[in-house]
């Protein structure tokens, strides 16, 4: 099987920009709120939180359903479907993609899913535990799995080529992209990628505490600090990203110049809990350095996986350490702003990348004040910094071990 | 390379067994016992007879992992011991898991709902009864994590979940991984353990599944007039993948070659499927493309053969579609006839039957098929077995989201190696 060369003009092209999150509900707002700084994590809405040791989560405030998910799939849907249909269908116009135009076999659909429609599928657990079998809906068969967006996306926008599901927790962005740069060298001439997610009910939040990574801190300003010496873990979000990825040639055929290239792509695992071997984030750095062709000294910003957890943020600037040297590198993380988005959170980044590159600027990440001295990192704080932002790396982190890095270009003159 | 099988499917535990069932055409459909069926429409299922602590799981992996997971690590070992690969000798960043699964770790997401809800009657669940490792059942990601540790797998891992091709899509995942050259083997297959009151209730809202619950061991019957819906089932298949010199030159037994893998969509309905089999016949059509192989070269398919009327006309016009008069010669069987549909899971478990009907030359049957639907007019293979030879064999998935999977496997050396 023929590998495209990468970090060469083959690399795909970023085409399309999607974003359904808390900091905004276009690409546009959400762009306009990381540069501002402006904070989206609040207390819960969605349910009385009162009970629970975390209250505050990222949520995506002002999302008028009816106007962005077509009223038939209001009802068949999760949240999380709503979500992402709402960004998939901004990225394609966004891209200037009219699919009905376009061979329906070359175009695909693969986003990252952690952990489907939880809200849904809470309903109907208490439909059916309320009452009886005959309480659950038909919905429930097609609205919880975790294959829900992507099939719908598929169907919605008339996409009939590979459609795929990854889930890898956090990191599944990353990896959905990867797969998407597979399809692009096969028979697909474009993919609809990225992920959201919506797992802000009760039986969701609950499942999230058990991993003890969530903040508990009720100070939205204060309760998600990575790389800081008051880091207490990391606050929940919903939302997340699309985006249209597509082969150069058939963007460039075309006239879309694009946001950016995917130059690289690697994942790896970490070693079993009780291993005396390392984990797995900086060998997958380096495996997507040079899957890229780039070197360390070539890459210009790192957006940090930041989970915010002390322990995951040392081995995190460990590894960016290791590889570029203390404070080689300005690393940021826009991600306070909205909390984590679990499969939504790598896609999200991946665009808030992409919009870096476009405008030649690094977001700065809002919330710590006192980093870590001995992290060794040259975090962007109070304000964007103007760079020449040639090459943008992304990292991302997921329960159990996954890990992922993604190298962005600057799209082809 | 496939080197390696682990299955447990119901009606056996283990490869052998499984492959012992299906050439004897033996169901293992029958009355749900893993929960009270009494007021579903449909309460029979396919069950696995399932000891994890005979299966070599410890106390705190049983009392971790869901059902689903269990049978993956189960499989895992089984189809490593098999494939006699020495993974203590490959640097373990080579080594990676594409686990395939429609629903996750429903079981234990079900059972400790119940808890946290007591019973159903709080919204606002008690997050101090819960499990601490309750967020391993919410994401499915699990599922591969500890197939990961069980085998010390430090590459790419990833979890495949696009419904009921879920299972064909992992594997297909992982020969690419083989041949791009980000690992060096795989542990690629499936897993689903479905078998709960919600997952019940849910296929029951939209008739999906068999109501059949006088006749149980026949309630399972692709093809024929008679059929009315799924059987519900559970299992697991891991196969282990290597590169073609690579297990040359170790000597390690071959069962077969992943030759072609292709995916389409029909963007048509979730659940819903055109007769004419279009999207599918594509799939098939791009699958033997991949593998540089003439419709006529096809030995053997291994159907999806759900037993709903929609997919058995879907399926029987897309073959006819994609071979042509081929369709017509070459045998055809389900053997979801005798194991159940367990979603995502069966994608490998088929998968896995293919390696083996490659290896034995057999052919396993369609169970239960007393009647043809006259559109089904195919060769089914009906009840019995039967002895083929074969250097080609082709599997199909389709499923909820409107996805259709096709994967072609080849005796060793039947097929060139060179493909697009």
């Amino acid at each position: 099987m023929s590998s495209a060369t990468n970090g060469s003009s083959a690399a795909p092209v970023i085409t399309g920009l999607g974003v359904t999150a808390p900091t905004g509900l276009t690409a546009d707002e959400h762009w306009a709120a990381v540069l501002a700084g402006k904070p989206a994590i609040g207390r819960i809405t969605r349910f009385d939180p009162s009970s629970y040791p975390v209250q505050l989560a990222g949520e995506v405030a002002d999302f008028d359903t009816k106007a962005r998910v077509p009223s038939r799939l209001i009802h068949q849907t999760d949240r999380w479907t709503h979500l992402g249909l709402s960004a998939a269908a901004e990225a394609l116009e966004d891209a200037e993609v009219v699919p009905a135009e376009l061979p329906e076999f070359e175009m695909a659909v693969v986003t990252a899913a952690s952990s489907g429609g939880t809200e849904f599928g809470q309903h109907e657990m208490e439909n059916l535990y309320q009452h009886d079998p005959s309480w659950v809906g038909a919905y429930q068969s097609i609205a919880w799995f975790y294959a829900a967006s992507t099939g719908q996306i598929s169907i919605r926008h008339g996409m009939r080529g590979p459609c795929g599901v990854l889930c890898c927790e956090q990191a599944g962005g990353l990896d959905a992209i990867g797969q998407s740069r597979r399809l692009l060298r096969g028979s697909s001439r474009l993919v609809v990628t990225g992920g959201t997610d919506a797992s802000l009910c009760p039986y969701g939040l609950t499942a999230q505490l058990s991993t003890g990574n969530l903040s508990t801190v009720s100070d939205p300003g204060r309760a998600y600090l990575p790389f800081d010496t008051a880091a207490s873990g990391y606050v929940p979000g919903e939302g997340g990203a699309m985006l249209i990825l597509e082969r150069a040639a058939d963007a460039e055929a075309r006239g879309a110049g694009g946001y950016a290239r995917v130059l690289g792509y690697a994942a790896g695992f970490d070693p079993a809990p009780g291993s005396e071997r390392p984990p797995a984030l900086r060998r997958t750095l380096e495996a997507a350095l040079a899957d890229a062709g780039v070197t360390p000294a070539g890459v210009d910003v790192v957006f940090a996986d930041a989970s915010g957890v002390p322990a995951q943020d040392a081995a995190e600037a460990a590894a960016i350490r290791a590889v570029f040297g203390p404070g080689s590198v300005p690393v940021t993380a826009p991600k306070t702003l909205t909390g984590r988005l679990y499969g939504g959170g790598a896609a999200l980044d991946v665009a808030t990348a992409a919009l870096a590159l476009r405008d030649q600027v690094i977001p700065h990440t809002v919330g710590p004040e006192s980093p870590v001295p001995g992290y060794g990192l040259d975090l962007v704080l109070g304000e964007p910094r103007a760079a020449a932002l040639r090459t943008v790396l992304v990292l991302a982190r997921g329960h159990g071990g996954f890990n992922a890095a993604l190298v962005l270009g600057r799209p082809a003159s | 390379m496939v080197t390696g099988i682990g299955v447990l499917a119901p009606g056996s535990l283990g490869r052998e067994g499984f492959w012992d069932q299906l050439s004897a055409g033996r169901t293992a459909t029958r009355r749900i016992t893993l929960f009270d069926p009494a007021p579903f429409r449909s309460q029979v299922a396919a069950e696995v007879d399932f000891d994890p602590a005979a299966a070599g799981l410890t106390p705190q992996q049983i009392r971790r992992m869901d059902r689903a997971a269990q049978f993956a690590v189960v499989c895992a070992r089984e189809a490593l011991a098999d494939s006699g690969a020495e993974l203590a000798a490959l640097p373990p960043e080579r080594i990676a898991v594409s686990i395939g699964s429609a629903v996750g770790c429903t079981m234990g997401l079900e059972e400790e709902y119940v808890t946290l809800s007591d019973g159903g009657k709080n919204w606002l669940v008690d997050s101090s009864y819960g499990v601490p490792h309750l967020y391993g059942y919410m994401v499915p990601s699990t599922l591969a994590v500890e197939v990961a540790h069980a085998v010390g797998a430090e590459g790419p891992v990833s979890l495949v979940s696009t419904g009921c091709t879920s299972g064909l899509d992992s594997i297909g995942h992982g020969v690419q991984l083989i041949e791009e050259g980000s690992a060096d083997i795989v542990l690629a297959g499936a897993t689903d353990a479905p078998l709960s009151p919600i997952t019940a209730a849910c296929f029951d809202a939209i008739k999906a599944t068999t109501p059949n619950n006088a006749d149980p061991e026949h309630a399972s019957r692709p093809f024929d007039r008679d059929r009315d819906g799924f059987v519900l089932a559970e299992g697991s298949a891991v196969l282990i993948l290597e590169e073609k010199s690579a297990a040359e030159a170790r000597g390690a037994r071959i069962y077969g070659e992943f030759v072609g893998f292709a995916g389409r969509s029909n963007a048509f309905h979730m659940t819903g499927l055109k007769a004419e089999g279009r999207e599918m016949a594509e799939a098939i059509r791009a699958a033997l493309d991949q593998a540089k192989l003439d419709p006529t070269a096809v030995g053997y398919i291994n159907a999806h053969g759900s037993g709903t009327k929609q997919n058995d006309r879907h399926e029987t016009a897309a073959f006819k579609r994609s071979l042509g008069d081929h369709a017509y010669h070459v045998p055809v069987s389900s053997i979801k006839s005798m194991v159940g549909h367990s979603l995502g899971a069966i994608g490998s478990i088929e998968v896995a039957a293919c390696a083996l009907a490659l290896d034995r030359q057999v052919v396993p049957p369609t169970a239960n098929l007393k009647n043809p639907d006259a559109e089904c007019d195919l060769d089914y293979v009906p009840v019995t077995a039967r002895d083929h030879a074969m250097d080609v064999v082709l599997s199909v998935g389709s499923g909820f989201g409107g996805f259709q999977s096709a994967m072609v496997l080849a005796r060793p050396g039947a097929v060139p190696y060179e493909r697009s």
